[in-house]
């Protein structure tokens, strides 16, 4: 499927489950930062993602869906625990990478927990080190419908 | 002066590139004298198992050498009492390996927020942690202040930290960095590896400077084994690091402009990072060039195809890029907001040997291809680019000009490229202990790599100093007298790695 096509089923899956646009809380919970690149190259001008009706927010408290990179250190544990509980429900959650996913070169150490379904619940995992945009892009679609 | 120095002490015959020399506690002294001269820049400063390290440099003579102390006692004196800039990589020693770092200004830990489960993870006996430790910011005096804290999780897509502002009005009148949330326990993870894990570890220290770390990981372990990488394979991974550093820089530049509400450029920029990234991505199989760079070369090869690709990448950035430079210097009110802010003084600079774009933006002439060249540099060297004013302005005009720079440095290094094999083979296990040192210019600044190969051929000891070390506390000096506001654009002016320096 092309990016355009995936994307306008996105909006299409976001429109009929939420009838607005989704929005994105990224946490960094002790990435390389690789993700963080691709996250944002969802929002230059070849995959604007702003049009299929995702935008990336602030504020956990005006979240419907976190991304959370990285292999969860402790020293970010109680942030990303805070800024879970602060994301209204109904709320989702995506893993994004491999580190995420628990399964990255960089593993369990005295200072990581690992997978980001340690620490909270997870909705989706999207793999990859770092996962494209399409990916990214493909894993939402995932999510949107396998959600009722 | 180095030479004088280090003279009559033992050097370490197994350190295979520039010297490691083992020093006294008079020489340790008179190396911190040295440093507080301005004599000598501290390219690094790390622990070991009682050990503490130090790598120099001398702009007089662009001469490299690592002294080692003997710190079995459990104590050294400390480096920080007379340079400043060692003060964080003091604290991490002390954090790391619990060497007491004697005379230390400043005794708080830094990346051990008392959230592992032991202290001191890397010391040979760690002690079992208990609770999270309450950091004391420092104080700041004066009517009417009041504090802002931001992060660690910040409003952007970005990596976590905190920054704790004392202001008065709008006016910053101190910041306070509090790093280390991204803290992996890599070095801990590195220990005992082989290198084709730690060569993927030692990728993923900072993930923007991928090539870069893969680079001077490479180049270390190639000096420790006295492996030669073939030609071919030395010029593709520099056709690698000048591609992230174009991408980078592109980034950036946007980002800035973003952070100054001027969208439009961030727009454009974006499109040419991002078909730079697909060029990667066709050229070398993966958008950020991750573990293509390995010891002894390059794991994969350029196509003919790959090559029409960069050039064609190059042709466009040639083509588009100017345009942009000339919205970005006569667009009044976005210069309005970069000139003579977050202006870092050349003094402070010198003093830190402040890395990248943010010492040669305030006038430090140092750039470790062209001040410590390696291949293949020394054959096709890139001009330097040094600016004096140490403004945000300044470090974006560094930008574009590297930008230009390396586009040009790529069509004749692809002109250049000879034929061959890309990689040699690493030897099989030496059977005895060796180690090195590299230093590689990445897109922010010189990445440092020391490591130590034990007899089976695994990973004794691997450190990874991040540029950042030296760009972060220079945040601080930077921000000061500038308002809140103008935070964003500055830090972003620095874009400091958070994963680099936390490791």
């Amino acid at each position: 499927m092309t990016f355009e096509a995936l994307g306008e089923r996105v909006r299409g899956e976001v429109r009929q489950r939420l009838g607005r646009s989704l929005s994105v809380r990224e946490v960094d919970a002790g990435s390389c930062n690789a993700c963080e690149l691709e996250i944002h190259a969802l929002s230059n001008a070849f995959y604007d993602v702003e049009r299929f009706g995702i935008r990336f927010v602030a504020s956990p408290r005006h979240a419907d869906l976190l991304l959370v990179t990285g292999p969860v250190t402790l020293n970010m544990r109680e942030a990303l625990l805070r800024t879970y509980a602060a994301t209204p429900a109904p709320k989702w959650v995506i893993a994004v990478g491999d580190c995420g996913a628990g399964c990255g070169v960089l593993g369990e150490t005295y200072a990581c927990m690992g997978a980001v379904s340690k620490v909270i619940p997870v909705d989706l995992v999207i793999r990859g080190c770092p996962p494209t945009p399409a990916q990214l892009l493909q894993g939402l679609l995932e999510l949107l419908l396998e959600s009722q | 002066m180095l030479k004088a120095l280090f003279a009559e002490l033992p050097s370490v015959s197994t350190h295979r590139g520039w010297p490691r020399t083992l020093a006294d506690a008079g020489t340790w002294r008179a190396m911190g004298e040295a440093l507080r001269e301005g004599k000598l820049d501290l390219l690094g400063e790390w622990g070991d198992v009682g050990a503490v390290h130090c790598a120099l440099y001398e702009p007089a003579t662009g001469r490299v050498q690592m002294a080692s102390l003997d710190a079995r006692s459990g104590k050294a004196p400390s480096l920080a009492v007379f340079h400043l800039p060692a003060l964080r990589l003091e604290r991490t020693i002390a954090d790391l390996f619990g060497i007491e770092l004697v005379g230390l200004p400043d005794r708080r830990p830094w990346l051990d927020h008392g959230r592992w489960p032991v202290h001191t993870p890397l010391a040979e006996k760690t002690h079992p942690a208990t609770e999270p430790l309450a950091y004391r910011f420092l104080d700041a005096q004066g009517p009417g202040l009041h504090q802002i804290p931001v992060g660690p999780v910040h409003a952007g897509v970005i990596e976590p930290g905190h920054f704790r502002f004392t202001a008065s009005g709008e006016t910053v009148v101190r910041l306070e960095e509090r790093l280390g949330y991204t803290h992996k326990g890599i070095e801990k993870q590195l220990a005992g590896e082989g290198l084709e894990n730690a060569a993927r570890l030692a990728a993923r220290v900072s993930g923007d400077s991928t090539v870069a770390y893969s680079f001077a990981f490479a180049r270390a372990v190639e000096s420790a084994l006295d492996v030669h990488p073939p030609p071919r394979g030395q010029w593709l991974r520099a056709v690698m690091a000048e591609l992230e550093r174009i991408a980078n820089h592109l980034g950036d530049f946007g980002a800035v402009c973003n952070d100054a509400a001027f969208a439009m450029l961030h727009a454009e920029c974006g499109i040419l990072r991002e078909a730079t990234l697909r060029t990667c991505a066709s050229a070398f199989g993966h958008r950020l060039m991750m573990d293509r760079v390995v010891p002894g070369g390059t794991g994969v090869d350029l196509t003919p195809k790959g090559q029409a690709d960069i050039l064609a990448l190059c042709a466009r950035l040639n083509l588009e890029f100017p345009e942009l430079i000339e919205l970005y210097d006569n667009t009044a009110s976005l210069q309005d907001r970069t000139v003579g802010t977050g202006t870092v003084r050349p003094e402070l600079a010198a003093e830190f040997a402040a890395p990248g774009y943010v010492g040669r933006a305030s006038g430090r002439s140092f750039d470790a291809r062209v001040s410590l060249p390696y291949p293949p540099y020394d054959r096709l060297p890139v001009e330097m680019v040094v600016r004096q004013e140490g403004d945000v302005d300044a470090r974006v005009w560094v930008r574009i000009l590297e930008i230009q720079r390396s586009t040009a440095w790529l069509q004749a290094a692809l002109a250049a490229l000879p034929p061959g094999p890309i990689r040699t083979p690493l030897p099989p296990a030496l059977g005895a202990s060796v180690e090195s040192t590299a230093i590689v210019e990445g897109f922010r600044g010189d990445i440092l790599v020391y490591l130590r190969v034990g007899p089976e051929g695994r990973i004794e000891r691997c450190h990874l100093r991040d540029p950042s070390w030296f760009s972060w506390p220079l945040l601080e000096a930077a921000i000061e007298g500038n308002i809140v506001a103008d935070f964003p654009l500055c830090n972003k002016s620095f874009n400091c790695s958070y994963s680099g320096q936390d490791l």
